[in-house]
């Protein structure tokens, strides 16, 4: 488990640098220069400004010092507001970002499992049919499009939560709605298809046949079963959240790193975009690698196949 | 007693045709069928699959056939019939009768607007845009994006995910380590990012989602590709000294087209999302070329109180995503009977 561990993480770190690098040189690549009023400026001024922004040397020397910079947390200053270094950008709005991901993941999933394990165990009859429309409905419905409804009948019409801004819990319920109905539906999905597979097994029927309660072998021997599989959904789920994010935050207008990384793709702040880019992938990985590992602990025939190869 | 057996002289005799006929309607088998003639049988017993088909065909003759043939011109301004509400005649069901409510009362939109003799379907937008004829464009130009990006995904994917698994081995590990780098940042971040390089427009939409999408069809096949690799009958191929390349067009490509359609099905519908999504932020396609995505986002900043110039072409983006989602669960049941219960 260590040397797996170990190599995994060496992989981790790999590829964050070779995420740092390809975003550094495509960055390089870009049109257009930091400076807003660039033809009111003479020569002298421009220089100077390169040389506070680090701009006049040589690539690779900008590169080998970003480099030594991001290992320690620390992306430059951004482009769009002066003085204002990335990583204090990212760090003061990666909260919210995290609070109502972490919370449309977590209701999302749990939902979803009691809708698929309920269509499971009604199989072929209308519950069934009500969670298989539920999981396409939610799949199929763009979560910018959910959260305009949701903001319009909920918010403006029934005013029942506030409609934008970020504050207390109350502000997080409509973000978490929308960005939690697609993981809700995947998982809803895939929870009801790895039921009605367990439910058809073997030791299913031995524990009904040796007389255990319905929800005893639901809770104790199908659910369980049915549960490990998920795992490996939460790593494509968390990108599902992160893309759909960047554009919900822009709608309910919360103060996360989705609508930064929006905001400065507008506007051309590249050391911010290059920073938010290297911590969505540093998540992500970390996403994946806890996955990984969990799954490794929980089914012990993973372990096994791991060491045969 | 001779150890001989006597078999009666008219055994050996050729049977008649009359006799040949006989024996053939003593058969019950039914014809044999080809694999894709099963699937397709088994297609059409899937309603929720067969109704997308049909819905998703309709949709395309539409969205392409109003090149030849549009209600009105997607592009024609007409500031005095603007922010019309939909009026489809002969139905008198608020909504769709061409009213709306302003200041607590119903009025007749377009007999305010002077516009008593025509009728726009789904209404018009700020401008007078006819908005049945922009989502007719607006899908034309998804669907373009969606399709060209899934064409590129498949040539990539399909021959990065067979050459990956056939050569196996070093190759193998390596080229999988790539796939899972390119995974490990989300998709659209890199679509954002390759289409500030390639400045916004349709062209870098379509190659944005093309680079990025192809990483679960290489899995997918690369997959397949090691499990037939191992088989007697290219075990055969190979044993005969068939080329590598003829090899994978000839006995691979077609133990894979159910795993590469299917997951051309599930594509299409992310692609479309993708192309949306950049829209509705503001770096997709801009004015006056518009998609999916761009009506949503126009619709969408005056919901509150022209709720209809949202809703039409969310309802037709969903429709699509739902019928490819649909189609894609129903092709996968056909092409493999075991997945269904």
């Amino acid at each position: 488990m260590a040397k797996y561990l170990a190599k995994r993480i060496f992989y981790l770190i790999l590829t964050l640098f070779i995420v740092i690098t390809v975003t550094f040189f495509l960055m390089k690549l870009l049109p257009g220069t930091p400076l807003t009023n660039q033809a009111k400026l003479s020569k002298s001024q421009i220089a100077l400004i390169y040389e506070q922004y680090g701009l006049n040397k040589p690539v690779w020397q900008q590169y080998l010092l970003y480099l030594a910079g991001a290992v320690k947390g620390n992306f430059g200053t951004s482009f769009q507001f002066s003085d204002q270094p990335v990583s204090y950008l990212i760090s003061s709005r990666i909260g919210p970002s995290l609070q109502i991901g972490l919370q449309a993941m977590v209701v999302g999933v749990i939902i979803g499992i009691i809708i698929g394990a309920f269509g499971a165990m009604k199989q072929n009859t209308w519950v069934d049919s009500t969670t298989t429309v539920v999981s396409i409905l939610g799949i199929s419905i763009p979560s910018f499009v959910l959260a305009v409804l949701l903001q319009y009948y909920l918010g403006l019409k029934a005013g029942w939560f506030p409609i934008a801004e970020w504050g207390g819990f109350i502000y997080t319920v409509l973000p978490t709605l929308a960005l939690g109905a697609q993981p809700l539906a995947e998982s809803a999905r895939f929870v009801r298809t790895e039921m009605v597979d367990v439910l058809s097994s073997d030791y299913i029927e031995l524990a009904k046949a040796k007389g255990l309660s319905k929800t005893g072998v639901i809770f104790h021997h199908a659910l369980r079963n049915s549960l490990i599989p998920l795992i490996t959904i939460v790593g494509p789920l968390a990108v599902n959240i992160m893309t759909g994010s960047m554009v919900v935050e822009n709608i309910f207008s919360i103060p996360g790193i989705g609508e930064q990384f929006v905001k400065s793709v507008l506007t051309n702040d590249y050391p911010t975009i290059m920073g938010l880019t290297i911590v969505y992938s540093f998540m992500l990985c970390v996403v994946l690698l806890f996955t990984d590992i969990l799954y490794g602990i929980v089914d012990p025939r993973i372990r096994l196949t791991g060491k045969a190869n | 007693m001779a150890d001989t057996v006597k078999l009666p002289e008219d055994s050996f005799k050729p049977i008649s045709a009359d006799d040949r006929a006989a024996l053939d309607s003593e058969k019950i088998a039914a014809p044999s069928l080809t694999f894709a003639q099963d699937a397709w049988r088994r297609l059409k017993k899937n309603k929720g699959a067969w109704a997308s088909l049909i819905i998703l065909a309709i949709i395309f003759l539409m969205a392409f056939g109003s090149i030849f043939v549009s209600p009105h011109n997607p592009n024609a301004v007409n500031p005095s019939y603007a922010n019309l509400p939909s009026k489809i005649p002969g139905i008198n069901i608020n909504g769709f009768n061409g009213t709306l409510v302003q200041a607590g009362q119903r009025i007749d939109a377009y007999k305010q607007a002077g516009a008593s003799n025509v009728h726009y379907i789904m209404g018009t937008d700020y401008l007078g845009r006819d908005l049945f004829s922009r989502v007719l464009y607006g899908t034309r130009v998804s669907l373009i994006i969606a399709l060209v990006a899934t064409l590129f995904d498949l040539t990539i994917g399909v021959a990065y995910g067979m050459f990956s698994g056939w050569k196996g081995g070093r190759i193998d590990t390596f080229m999988q380590r790539v796939i899972e780098i390119i995974l490990s940042i989300p998709n659209l971040v890199v679509i954002v990012l390759l289409i500030l390089i390639l400045k916004p427009g349709m062209l870098s939409i379509i190659i944005a989602i093309a680079l990025t999408s192809w990483t679960n069809m290489a899995r997918l096949v690369r997959a397949q590709t090691l499990e037939l690799k191992e088989q007697e009958f290219i075990l055969a191929a190979r044993t005969l000294g068939e080329r590598p390349l003829k090899i994978a067009f000839k006995h691979l490509l077609p133990n894979l087209s159910s795993v590469i359609i299917i997951n051309t099905m599930f594509t299409i519908p992310n692609a479309i999302f993708f192309e949306a999504t950049l829209s509705y932020i503001g770096i997709g396609i801009s004015s006056p070329q518009a998609s999916l995505g761009t009506l949503l986002n126009d619709g969408q900043k005056n919901f509150q109180f022209l709720p209809y110039q949202m809703w039409w072409p969310a309802l037709v983006l969903s429709i699509i995503m739902l019928a490819f989602n649909l189609l894609g669960d129903g092709l996968r049941d056909a092409f493999d009977p075991r997945t269904k219960e």
